[in-house]
């Protein structure tokens, strides 16, 4: 134990993710269970970065297609229309319903690409040692939980649709290809931000004091 | 060893980050008592609690909020999520849209929804869709009920109540019905223009549901849970 100890870590203590019950356990243990709420113990998320970096990447890969494949496709009379996400918002800002286009814009492109952002910054940051604004990065990390959920906007919108406009030979929407991808990024961004572990940032720069 | 701190934080830590000495941390842990010491969620940074239960305290290092006073939090989280159990079955049983366009009207439930994505193959959506504004929710209200009602009537905490908070507690992020609803209105200006639609009960009672929902969290005091769902005495 260092002398002048800060942190949980330095006391040999763990705090429990889920109770935030602070347990004594040497740390060489592994899989121990929290007495008061049965949640596994660690020091920190196992492997954060590594499952970060992962999942991360899986999401860059899925949102190229969630751009480029159609997310809706309506026929109406006859005529066939597929519409991207992009494509979809340009068609509200020439309509005139420009509130929409913002919220689609913001929900479905603007998101989930700062969110990418934020996270492969955090990690480069631990990775790299950085001693940078440790408050505001910590603070970032809690925006990028708080925001990815409404990434869903889209899907949760085609989902009335499709059980909405089914007027037979008039016209009826299915969901494109693009939903699925769309919603895989979604899922993808809230399990990497839920496994990067903040506590990280303050860890590399206690020990390189 | 020195944080660049900000002075105008409120707590008690602003003017010396506690540094704990191994002998308080020792008596912490001479049995399962109330805690006085904390550890920040976000830094690890360990924080005596205050005395006064009645103040917010923030992390000295990096701001989280380690802990919030939640006056009369059982009785109020009980009652809210009974109002948002209420407001469920009233969301998820009648229709929240119905398009007319000529002689057709075309009513769609959650559920309808959700049954037609499934319809069109595409089941993964679906069943994500179900998760996250159907059962996530559903069993979040549940697992509340179970834990509060007991500690309510003033019995001992139901079997398992600890783990099922604990779940309650980590589906959370889960749980997007605020989502929906925005999604609800986005799809609403956007038929606007092809049909009539007309709003249903759901519609407000969804809204509502959200409002109940967000507060019964709130209100929630996980520190006097855990300390009473603890069955370690």
């Amino acid at each position: 134990m260092k002398e002048n100890a800060t942190t949980a870590y330095q006391h040999g203590l763990v705090n429990c993710h889920d109770c935030h019950l602070l347990i004594k356990i040497p740390h060489a243990h592994a899989d121990l269970l929290c007495p008061r709420c049965g949640a596994h113990l660690h020091p920190r998320k196992p492997n954060s970065l590594a499952r970060t970096w992962a999942l991360v990447c899986a999401a860059i890969i899925l949102y190229i297609p969630a751009n480029v494949l159609p997310m809706t496709i309506t026929t109406a009379l006859g005529t066939k229309q597929a519409d991207t996400i992009i494509s979809g918002v340009i068609y509200f800002m020439q309509s005139g319903s420009w509130e929409i286009a913002l919220v689609i814009f913001i929900a479905s492109v603007l998101v989930p690409f700062v969110k990418l952002c934020i996270l492969i910054f955090l990690v480069l940051s631990v990775r790299f040692r950085s001693a940078w604004r440790p408050k505001d990065r910590t603070t970032l990390y809690r925006l990028t939980e708080l925001v990815g959920r409404w990434s869903m906007v889209d899907i949760y919108v085609v989902t009335i649709l499709v059980a909405l406009v089914k007027l037979g030979a008039i016209a009826t929407i299915e969901a494109g290809p693009a939903a699925v991808y769309f919603a895989s990024v979604v899922v993808m961004t809230m399990f990497a931000a839920e496994s990067f572990d903040p506590r990280l940032i303050w860890d590399v720069i206690e020990e390189d004091i | 060893m020195t944080f660049p701190r900000d002075p105008e934080l409120p707590q008690a830590a602003a003017n010396d980050v506690p540094r704990l000495d191994s002998a308080t941390v020792a008596t912490e842990f001479s049995g399962p008592s109330r805690q006085t010491i904390a550890a920040c969620p976000d830094c690890d940074l360990l924080n005596s609690l205050p005395e006064n239960p009645h103040v917010t305290m923030l992390c000295g290092r990096c701001g989280a909020v380690l802990y919030r006073h939640h006056p009369n939090s059982i009785d109020r989280s009980l009652s809210l999520t009974l109002a948002a159990l209420v407001l469920f079955l009233l969301s998820n049983s009648f229709p929240f849209l119905a398009m007319k366009s000529g002689g057709l009207v075309q009513e769609t439930t959650l559920l309808t929804g959700i049954r037609e994505l499934w319809k069109q193959e595409l089941q993964g959506l679906a069943i994500l869709v179900m998760l996250t504004c159907v059962l996530v929710p559903l069993a979040q209200m549940l697992g509340l009920l179970y834990i509060l009602l007991p500690l309510k009537l003033g019995l001992r905490p139901a079997f398992g109540a600890a783990r099922v908070f604990r779940l309650v507690q980590e589906v959370a992020p889960w749980g997007m019905m605020e989502v929906f609803m925005m999604g609800i209105l986005v799809a609403l200006v956007k038929l606007g223009h092809m049909a009539t639609i007309v709003p249903g009960i759901s519609v407000f009672s969804f809204g509502a549901l959200i409002f109940v929902m967000a507060a019964a969290f709130s209100c929630l005091d996980p520190q006097l849970l855990w300390d009473r769902l603890d069955l370690r005495r």
